[in-house]
């Protein structure tokens, strides 16, 4: 069935064929295909590390375009100044103290996920899921990460600010609105975040593809072994 | 096929009709208006005319003004910015005089600025009678850029640079002792030109006014301005000798007359006054003439004298003589009628418009004819010898207009509009020549006079005196308000009004009456708001406006905020954010020399703080982003408080700090 979809799509050679141990043969497209798509997976959380991933958007009457910061996962972007300017009224900690040690590493940590994922193409057993996993919990441990930096800034108060000593301790909300003096926020996930669900979904198809192309032949290897030992 | 269209036409406006109707259930047919409008116009009784400029001229909160007009503010020394149609100020510029809020002379930056336009003596001139303020422009179009304008009063002009809206330079004319015909730039701002008024020795020179033909003179200055430094070059600049004419307002030529340029003058007749003497007044014997000279000069020919080194130098700069301007063709004159006021050129460049104060016409120049006549030669000449061009040599057309026309702006349309003194009035006539398809009736004639209240100076139209005018508005800027505004005692505002000029034939009508309360101001130019491209807040901390670059010595965070000595000098760098200034406080002895560096560490747009210094005449205006240094000596010990003097936040009170002198 495979075989016939690659046909119809990409219309390669369907004569060029892979010879399994016990002498069976399978399409070698069926072998490139979850290669291609676990690559296509890692190019995806690549591109994500480009985009915003997440943004707080403040607004308040004297702010008619209102002020948004843009968060990447090595920096952030927009109006970070001013909110810090305000913020320290509060006692709040700038933002860029937020998260500082994630952002320090996050380059490296997100091209270490795709590394994963292309040595996921060289695994050719059960095995290969494994390599593939920190990429597919990836989101989920940006989000927890992300819930964790805004517990600990609205847990950072200085008591010795302007403000300092009415506020009490607080989370701001990972997602939707709050308020904060004659400021409303609207926190909400941007195109990075959903890039990175996206690159997961990828992982869970490539996986898919995977299994269907290398399980025939993890199995015609336990065959010809199982043959041999008879023979 | 023709009927079919016309059926289509007519159900297509059944069809709007039905639906307008639809859409207002509480319109009056009548009126076109709701109820609630309909009872407010009945009860400030305003007719279908008001109702209309109402509507030509409301803006809505945060609905913005597509024009922006500069107009000179007159003594107060500033230049005026002001919204059109709104007539709303928007900013009253610091040009000539100190100015607290914008803190200009009050330390800082605007003092150095100021300082350049003193007395050659260095006696401070603290006020200046500001002019006619002129749009930098390129290709004979305003590019929004800088705008220049002159001090009347002792012969400065100033240069604003349109990125920030502030003065950058204040120059004073050497040789000259008053100015009037400027600023005005060629078509693409090489010079900035300045003409004179009243004549006097070069270079402030003792003469007996005994000796007025001899060693009285006028000086008609080009300053060289370099775009890039934003600045007037002197080194590049040079004057011209003229005689004691009283020359008057002047108009760069553009397009077919691009290298020229028009003054015209009054007082050919050499007057010298004296009534207590029995002789006639000034308003006299400067009136005696039928004709006075309009000065035609090639100034492309002056640049290549003065570069080819047949200027001379006095007092530091460098003058052609008159002598040298009338053999070398570098100045000729065409006799103008009584009284004359204005050189207009026309958006092509083609002709040049004076008007007669005391004469009901405008004179139409032809630049084609005046070429032609210099071309043919065999001119007389002046008493000066300089060669005269005769009038019917170089009139394209007069028209009679009525009493007291002075000066003339454009239109899209091929009509140019005269401000009419004594008639107290906005003339609306035709050009002729190539402008005569525009507009349907014929050329050099009489369309409209609407009154205006009252005595009318200059005339400002949008973008009407460029090569490519607007059209749209025209404000008449009037002397007198008499009966326009509430009582405010015998010193009363001028009168800004705003004309509509969308419509073609006599469809001039009155908008609205802007008080202005300050001055009296002269000339003013309209320019397309999206023209101009000033900076929302300073491009980077540090930015030093004098330079419009970052001072690399400014402090960019608090963190490098801090107090430094070195024997009795003391240098402070201070950062200013909302709400503290850091340090707060500060501790120096009686005597030091202090210096002391500000840096606003704002980004956000209209965050700005003041400083003052008790006891120190000191307020400075420290905008997001900008430095600004003042330099004192703490001559007096004690303890001052600073503080913020504009308010920039809830918690703006306690952005203060104490600085403590000891004894």
């Amino acid at each position: 069935m495979i075989g016939d979809v690659m046909k119809f799509s990409f219309n390669f050679d369907s004569d060029v064929q892979v010879l399994l141990p016990d002498g069976s043969k399978r399409s070698l497209l069926s072998f490139l295909l979850p290669n291609a798509i676990l690559m296509f997976a890692a190019l995806v959380l690549m591109v994500s590390m480009m985009l915003p991933y997440w943004s707080m958007t403040l607004k308040a009457p004297q702010y008619p375009k209102g002020l948004k910061v843009n968060v990447f996962v090595n920096h952030l972007e927009g109006d970070v100044r001013e909110i810090d300017s305000l913020n320290h009224y509060l006692g709040m900690p700038p933002l860029d103290e937020g998260g500082r040690f994630e952002r320090s590493i996050s380059v490296i940590a997100i091209a270490t996920l795709g590394l994963l994922l292309l040595a996921g193409v060289f695994v050719h057993n059960q095995f290969a899921a494994l390599f593939a996993l920190p990429a597919l919990g990836y989101p989920l441990i940006f989000l927890a990460d992300l819930w964790y930096i805004l517990y600990q800034y609205g847990h950072s108060i200085d008591p010795k600010s302007a403000l300092g000593g009415a506020i009490k301790p607080f989370t701001p909300p990972v997602f939707g609105e709050g308020k904060i003096g004659q400021f409303g926020t609207f926190a909400s996930p941007e195109i990075g975040l959903y890039f990175s669900i996206f690159s997961a979904l990828i992982v869970l198809v490539g996986l898919w593809f995977h299994r269907a192309a290398y399980k025939p032949l993890v199995d015609a290897r336990k065959r010809a072994h199982a043959s041999k030992a008879t023979a | 096929m023709k009927k079919l269209a016309i059926a289509v036409l007519a159900f297509a406006t059944i069809l709007m009709v039905a639906c307008g109707g639809q859409g207002g259930a509480a319109t009056p047919a009548a009126t076109g208006l709701t109820a609630d409008a309909a009872q407010v116009a009945k009860e400030r009784e305003l007719n279908a005319d008001d109702i209309y400029a109402a509507l030509k001229t409301y803006t809505p909160s945060g609905k913005l003004d597509p024009y922006i007009m500069f107009s000179s503010g007159g003594q107060s020394g500033q230049v005026l910015v002001i919204g059109v149609p709104s007539m709303r100020i928007l900013k009253v510029l610091a040009v000539f005089t100190p100015e607290p809020w914008q803190g200009y002379g009050f330390g800082g930056g605007g003092e150095q600025v100021l300082a350049g336009g003193f007395m050659p003596n260095k006696k401070p001139i603290l006020w200046g009678d500001t002019h006619h303020p002129g749009l930098s422009e390129t290709n004979g179009d305003y590019d929004g850029q800088f705008l220049f304008i002159n001090d009347k009063a002792n012969a400065r002009v100033a240069v604003i640079d349109l990125r920030d809206f502030k003065t950058k330079q204040i120059i004073k004319a050497p040789n000259a002792v008053n100015d009037h015909g400027g600023a005005f730039v060629t078509p693409n701002t090489e010079y900035v030109i300045v003409g004179p008024q009243y004549a006097a020795p070069i270079g402030y020179e003792y003469a007996p006014l005994e000796q007025y033909k001899e060693k009285y003179r006028g000086i008609i200055t080009f300053w060289k301005f370099d775009r890039s430094k934003g600045r007037i070059d002197p080194a590049q600049s040079f004057q011209i000798e003229l005689p004691p004419y009283w020359q008057d307002l002047c108009d760069a030529g553009k397009k077919v007359s691009e290298g020229w340029v028009f003054c015209n003058s009054f007082n050919t007749e050499m007057a010298t006054g004296g009534v207590e003497l029995g002789n006639p007044p000034f308003e006299a014997g400067t009136t005696k003439n039928d004709t006075d000279y309009l000065h035609v000069f090639n100034w492309k020919k002056a640049e290549e004298l003065f570069k080819g080194g047949k200027a001379e130098k006095i007092n530091g700069m460098s003058v052609i003589r008159l002598k040298t301007a009338a053999d070398e063709g570098v100045l000729h004159f065409v006799p103008e009628p009584k009284s004359p006021h204005g050189a207009d050129v026309t958006p092509g460049g083609e002709f040049v418009v004076v008007g007669g104060k005391l004469d009901p016409h405008v004179t139409i120049y032809s630049f084609e004819k005046i070429q032609n006549a210099i071309k043919a030669g065999g001119l007389n000449k002046d008493a000066f010898g300089v060669p005269v061009i005769p009038l019917d040599k170089a009139m394209e057309a007069q028209v009679e207009l009525g009493l007291g026309p002075l000066h003339t702006v454009y239109d899209d349309k091929g009509y140019a509009y005269t401000s009419m003194f004594l008639d107290s009035a906005v003339a609306r006539w035709t050009l002729g020549g190539p402008y005569a398809s525009k507009h349907p009736e014929p050329g050099w004639k009489l369309v409209q006079k609407l009154s205006v209240h009252y005595n009318i100076g200059h005339i400002a139209a949008a973008e009407g005196d460029t090569a490519s005018p607007d059209g749209q508005f025209v404000v008449a800027l009037n002397k007198w308000s008499i009966d326009r505004f509430a009582n405010i005692g015998p010193l009363l505002p001028q009168n800004f009004q705003l004309v509509d000029i969308t419509k073609t034939g006599e469809s001039m009508k009155l908008l609205y009456d802007m008080p202005i309360g300050m001055a009296e101001p002269h000339y003013a130019q309209i320019i397309k708001a999206d023209k101009l491209k000033p900076f929302e807040v300073y491009p980077q901390i540090g930015w030093d406006p004098a330079t419009m670059a970052v001072d690399p010595k400014a402090i960019t965070t608090e963190k490098e905020a801090r107090v430094e000595r070195k024997g009795n000098n003391v240098e402070i760098w201070m950062s200013v954010v909302r709400s503290h200034f850091s340090p707060e406080r500060i501790t120096i002895k009686k005597g030091d020399k202090v210096t002391w560096h500000f840096t606003s560490l704002e980004r956000q747009r209209d965050a700005t703080h003041g400083f003052t210094l008790s006891g120190y005449n000191i307020n400075l205006s420290i905008e997001p982003g900008m430095t600004e240094t003042i330099e004192f000596v703490a001559d007096q010990a004690g303890t001052y408080t600073y503080y913020c003097t504009e308010f920039c936040s809830a918690l703006h009170l306690e952005m203060v700090g104490y600085l403590l002198i000891e004894p």
